[in-house]
């Protein structure tokens, strides 16, 4: 198994198949009235956050808690010697000298978490950098796909938004691709990659011409602050031309899905009822990242390299 | 268990049991745990995976047969209680299945081989975390000695002395096609080009 999970890259369909079916069989823990595994007794995991995050974080948290994992939860904020000037890189020796075996890590610029791979000898995995990846997002959401669908070769997905801002964006094209799905990303023009089209997915700019043959609708969340940058028409026109309503969302096949990777901008990119829909699911994608990340956790941390041991 | 990147080759010395004896074998120790139980009140029959399942099935079948009344069965997947999961490689997961509330039940794991009884170990913190059972008792196939824990098992379908370079090889219909008990050696100085693939279920 890889020793860091910095990019979906990383990834061939054979290892998202491991790590999901392994998740598959932890998640059975989840239903027990003891919801612990002795697997990482002595192991320590460090949550190192320079961008706020609720769910990454806790899910991570427990993930790791529920393995026998030590937690350290670390955010840069004004509680930590971040906001006294120490570097980033000072930040990770600090943890290496701790000895610490894995650092999860959100950073707001992308390439951080291989940058600190570089530096420590701990496994890293990337909770988001920048506008790079968020990977562990995009296999949660591969698994609650495969949980519906089984198989995704073929399976029409639809990937609608900000797709040059977004790190899930770029994450979920990479493993739905490598899976054999058949994506289409959706949204502003402003706001599609102009390299797109060389990612191995098809672009349109109409959502109501293609939702219809839909398997799956991936909804990103709208990211506010790019209004200012003027990419952005005002929230109301972007509810209208790429939000999922009640309207919309009944063109849909009867098994078709709604993902949304949170936090929510009900009313914008989704409405109220659209995400509270028997299509949606957005909270198996909650359930389904601990399981994702405790298999993540036992494949890279449960046990000594062999291979590497050898060389 | 023997190392990936080893190149081994089993070289069969001889088979200790045939499909009959391992059907006679399972069908004594059926009747032995119904003795020993005094009827198959709270009984719940569990596997080991990967080859303890199916013999934990046979013989819950089996019981039910003579009792005529079913008895639950379940198997096991003890990988993530094993002493041993930091020094290896991590191995792919299989479903736990236990039928039921394990609370109050008489529990009995049911495994291929008993060795080091280090399996054995794992598999009482594992139905620990799940319930809290009255009483464990251990059913083997086969038993082969060199113990490194107090371990002892309930109902032996058969005691087979060997030295620890032996390997002892338990086949299960279900699984393998036959049922059988190979005893044997790995040959590490063959070439990986000419070596067969390992078989699972492997006591080394």
């Amino acid at each position: 198994m890889i020793k860091h999970l910095l990019s979906m890259d990383q990834l061939s369909a054979g290892d998202i198949t491991k790590i999901l079916d392994t998740a598959d069989s932890l998640r059975q823990v989840t239903h027990r009235p003891i919801k612990k595994l002795p697997t990482l007794r002595g192991r320590t995991v460090c949550n190192l956050f320079y961008e706020a995050s609720t769910r990454t974080r806790i899910s991570f948290e427990l993930a790791a808690k529920r393995l026998s994992a030590d937690v350290i939860n670390f955010s840069a904020d004004s509680k930590s010697s971040v906001s006294k000037g120490e570097s980033f890189k000072d930040t990770a020796w600090t943890l290496e000298a701790m000895g610490v075996d894995a650092i999860v890590v959100r950073h707001g610029s992308s390439g951080a978490p291989y940058q600190l791979s570089k530096w420590v000898k701990a496994s890293v995995l990337n909770a988001g950098d920048g506008q790079h990846e968020h990977p562990t997002q995009a296999l949660l959401d591969i698994f609650s796909i495969r949980e519906r669908f089984k198989d995704l070769e073929g399976l029409r997905v639809l990937i609608v938004g900000d797709i040059v801002h977004s790190r899930v964006a770029r994450s979920n094209v990479k493993g739905l691709v490598t899976m054999g799905a058949d994506v289409t990303l959706i949204g502003p023009p402003t706001l599609i990659p102009a390299q797109a089209p060389s990612w191995g997915v098809k672009v349109s700019g109409d959502l109501d011409s293609v939702i219809a043959d839909a398997d799956v609708c991936y909804l990103l969340r709208v990211q506010r602050e790019r209004q200012s940058e003027q990419l952005l028409p005002s929230l109301r026109e972007y509810a209208a031309m790429w939000g999922l309503d009640a309207r919309r969302m009944a063109k849909m096949r009867p098994d078709a899905l709604v993902m949304h990777p949170g936090p929510m901008n009900r009313g914008v990119e989704i409405a109220a009822d659209v995400s509270e829909s028997p299509r949606s699911i957005i909270l198996n994608q909650v359930a389904n990242g601990l399981a994702v990340r405790m298999s993540l956790l036992y494949l890279m941390l449960g046990g000594r390299d062999e291979e590497e041991e050898a060389a | 268990m023997a190392r990936a990147g080893h190149s081994e080759t089993f070289s069969l010395k001889a088979r200790v049991m045939e499909p009959p004896d391992v059907r006679r074998a399972l069908r004594r120790i059926s009747h032995e745990i119904v003795e020993h139980n005094r009827g198959t009140d709270d009984l719940v029959i569990v596997g080991i995976r990967t080859r303890g399942a199916p013999l934990a099935d046979r013989i819950a079948s089996s019981i039910a047969s003579f009792e005529s009344t079913a008895v639950p069965s379940g198997a096991l997947d003890v990988t993530l209680y094993r002493d041993d999961v930091a020094l290896k490689s991590p191995r792919s997961l299989e479903s736990t299945t236990v039928p039921g509330d394990l609370d109050g039940r008489v529990v009995v794991l049911v495994d291929d081989v008993l060795y080091t009884g280090r399996t054995i170990r794992a598999a009482f913190d594992a139905l620990l975390d799940l319930g809290r059972p009255r009483a464990i008792r251990l059913a083997v196939l086969v038993d082969r000695g060199h113990r490194e824990l107090p371990i002892r098992a309930d109902h032996v379908g058969k005691n087979l002395p060997t030295s620890a370079h032996e390997v002892v090889k338990v086949q299960v219909d279900e699984i393998d096609g036959e049922d059988a008990v190979l005893i044997g050696e790995y040959d590490t100085s063959v070439s990986s080009a000419t070596a067969a693939p390992r078989a699972e279920g492997t006591r080394t």
